[in-house]
């Protein structure tokens, strides 16, 4: 596995790095905001932050965990009133409004240092805006179809690779009494990431950038196409019912015990499945069906980011901190199965040889050429996200009432963008 | 040192006026506070509401075009006049919490062994926070495990997902925010039993009270000033229900559940809100309908005092 030695040699290089401080001294106060409030992405920031300190011991880290859901709504309060050195946050239109008040720092001249340059290249795209970078991206992570590998062999299924075959397993997964897909939709953005790839796959990616843009009609025969789409699996009851009352974690369930087969989820759903008990040879993941094969094929992928805040007050600290983040050894490490488990964003750091990110890596890499997404929240402005959000999931529960949400969401339209 | 004989001509102007002086020296840091943190706000609110404001950048000075939005939101049916709609339900509905309150206070009010310990009990609901509360009654409402679908099981019926229901949904949440509410207005009522009179209560028995018209002739009219104070609190109540809606549905499914309050947080303050003027619109909206109510207890409670 050249993977795994590569990152045994990193984890050297990093062992020896400890020994020798590097020679360029920092000093003074870095205040550093977090949202990675689980426990186990807690766990790896600060792992991560102690082996920066140890590089710059003249330097006073002070690092504040917030939760991820409040952090949201927080980071208006902090940016202006009381802003850290470093700050987490997303990439693409989420990080519009901050960018357009100038609460963010423009880190154009990371991205002209050659070892930057080259090893975020791949994400140099969501971190721009008019033609300036505001941020580094510090993981990202595939969005597919989970599914029971021991459900589809009991049905005799395999991994769909077209729109006929998707439906034709669905049909035959709700025949023996089982929902295709679990979801959650209580908090609306599940509903998005279905959005994303049907109508990706319908319409394809440039398309469904416009519409995100606000330049393609709700109303237009193309998107309906991909609604109808959907609407196939719903009438087929492809869906489980109740879906607008639970959360993501809450759907979990159906697909451990098995009334579900499937899951289009980010990859940080495999961790809390198998903490349910489900183990590799069970669970498995396949790319999103072709549906219009004249399109290419694009996924989401879904960026987290560090920014400097405008009014961050050690600012060459911070871009240390950057860089160090980015590296590619701790880019492998931060990534890895025991940590975020994710997809390092440097592409000089290695990808953990566990078999979702892999696939995923592979995936993303080289069998998503018609571009990569961020996700519907990150690609739409706040606003058209939510309102569209809300009407996908009324259409999950009420695919007739089509025209009337359509009808609501080109109004929405023609508010929201100017 | 001066003579004490010299004060009396020099007495000092505070001296003078101390007794006119004293109230309003004793009124001063609450006035200055709710200056501050209620009179201010709301002006500022209504200033908010004639601009466009993300939060962050520059405000733009739009006139009355938020006012003219909700506007047509509330023709086109839209979250606005959900929110409306539900706030007359709830506004409604939370009355219930008022004679539910009393007969529980009625039924508390005797003398049985340990009944301290059952007055606290029914109190009980009312202390703990409503976001418990929340919790507790999404999990009674939930339609794979939850306890009211295993209990319309027993009778045959449902299962029924009230949550997940457009038409069901604020009428769930209204009942579990009767819960507390009724413990509320029980412990109103019994303190307000505590002060009935017995001698008219023995007097009413002698005329022939008994039951109904003996609650309804006897034991209601001395009751008023709680039900006054059950009324003013259970409004105020419906008005803000924010809590309750926020753990338990957040407005949803596909924003049914919203009422005004909750659609200004999500416009102007949630993740994806950043509408500061339209959400002080509905700010203002919220309080003009407010202010019908606190008018008219201001008003009730003035008389009270006058007539006194």
């Amino acid at each position: 596995m050249l993977s795994k030695m590569k990152t045994t040699a990193t984890a050297a290089a990093v062992a020896s790095a400890f020994a020798v401080p590097a020679s360029a001294e920092l000093s003074g106060d870095l205040t550093i905001f977090l949202d990675t409030s689980n426990p186990a992405p807690r766990a790896t920031m600060e792992a991560m932050i102690d082996r920066f300190k140890a590089q710059h011991p003249g330097l006073n880290v002070e690092t504040t965990v917030i939760d991820r859901e409040a952090y949201k709504t927080q980071i208006r309060n902090f940016l202006t009133a009381n802003a850290p050195d470093v700050a987490t946050w997303y990439a693409a239109n989420r990080m519009r409004p901050y960018v357009e008040a100038g609460l963010f720092e423009d880190v154009s001249d990371l991205y002209a240092e050659p070892e930057i340059a080259e090893g975020l290249a791949s994400t140099k795209g969501a971190l721009t805006i008019d033609d300036k970078q505001w941020g580094v991206a510090y993981t990202y992570y595939q969005w597919g179809v989970y599914y029971r590998k021991d459900i589809f062999a009991e049905l005799g299924l395999s991994e769909p690779t077209n729109w006929e075959e998707e439906k034709a397993n669905c049909g035959k997964i709700v025949a023996s009494g089982r929902a295709c897909y679990t979801i959650g939709t209580k908090y609306l953005w599940t509903a998005g990431g279905w959005f994303d790839y049907l109508n990706m796959r319908t319409n394809g990616f440039d398309f469904h950038m416009d519409l995100a843009a606000g330049n393609v009609s709700w109303e237009d025969d193309r998107v309906k196409q991909t609604f109808m789409n959907w609407k196939e699996l719903i009438d087929m009851g492809g869906f489980i019912a109740d879906h607008q009352t639970y959360s993501w974690q809450e759907a979990l369930p159906f697909m451990v015990n098995g009334e579900a087969a499937s899951y289009l989820m980010g990859n940080f759903a495999v961790a809390p499945l198998r903490e349910a008990g489900l183990t590799d040879d069970q669970l498995d993941f396949y790319q999103f069906p072709v549906i219009n094969p004249d399109v290419e094929l694009s996924e989401d992928a879904p960026t987290d980011t560090f920014h400097i805040p405008a009014n961050a007050k050690n600012k060459e600290a911070a871009r240390e901190f950057l860089r160090f983040a980015t590296s590619p050894e701790e880019q492998t490490i931060i990534n890895n199965g025991k940590n975020l488990g994710q997809l390092p964003v440097n592409a000089a750091s290695s990808v953990d040889d566990d078999k979702f990110l892999q696939q995923g890596f592979q995936m993303l890499s080289s069998n998503s050429t018609g571009g990569v997404a961020q996700f519907w929240d990150r690609d739409a402005p706040a606003e058209m996200a939510k309102v569209s959000m809300e009407g996908f999931q009324e259409f999950m529960v009420k695919p007739d009432q089509l025209d009337k949400i359509l009808a609501k969401l080109e109004r929405a339209r023609g508010r929201i963008y100017k | 040192m001066t003579v004490s004989s010299d004060i009396p001509e020099t007495e000092s102007w505070f001296h003078r006026n101390q007794q006119r002086i004293a109230p309003w020296l004793f009124l001063a840091p609450g006035i200055l506070f709710f200056a501050v943190y209620v009179i201010a706000p709301v002006f500022q609110s209504f200033n908010l509401s004639l601009y466009e404001w993300d939060g962050l950048g520059e405000k733009t000075y739009v006139g009355m075009r938020n006012y003219e939005d909700l506007y047509w939101e509330y023709v086109d049916r839209d979250a606005f006049f959900t929110s409306l709609k539900n706030n007359v339900l709830w506004l409604f509905l939370y009355l219930l919490a008022i004679p539910a309150g009393l007969f529980i206070a009625l039924f508390l009010n005797q003398t049985v062994r340990g009944i301290r310990i059952y007055k606290s009990l029914f109190f009980f609901p009312f202390v703990i926070s409503q976001v418990v509360v929340g919790l507790v009654f999404t999990w009674f409402y939930d339609p794979t495990f939850g306890l009211l679908n295993t209990m319309l099981g027993w009778v045959g019926m449902g299962p029924i997902n009230v949550l997940g229901n457009e038409n069901l949904v604020t009428y769930g949440i209204v009942a579990a925010g009767l819960w507390p509410q009724t413990a509320y207005c029980m412990i109103l009522y019994l303190t307000g039993l505590n002060a009935v009179d017995p001698e008219q209560i023995e007097a009413g028995r002698l005329d022939g009270a008994k039951g109904w018209s003996m609650l309804w002739n006897i034991i209601l009219p001395q009751l008023r000033p709680a039900t006054f104070i059950a009324f003013v609190v259970t409004i105020i109540g419906a008005l803000r229900s924010f809590d309750l809606i926020s753990i338990m549905t957040q407005g949803g499914p596909f924003g049914s559940s919203r009422v005004l309050a909750y659609y200004m947080f999500e416009v102007a303050l949630s993740e994806y809100g950043f509408r500061m003027g339209y959400g002080a619109a509905i700010a203002v909206v919220l309080f003009l309908i407010m202010l019908c109510f606190i008018t008219y207890f201001l008003w009730s409670m003035y008389r009270e005092e006058k007539g006194h």
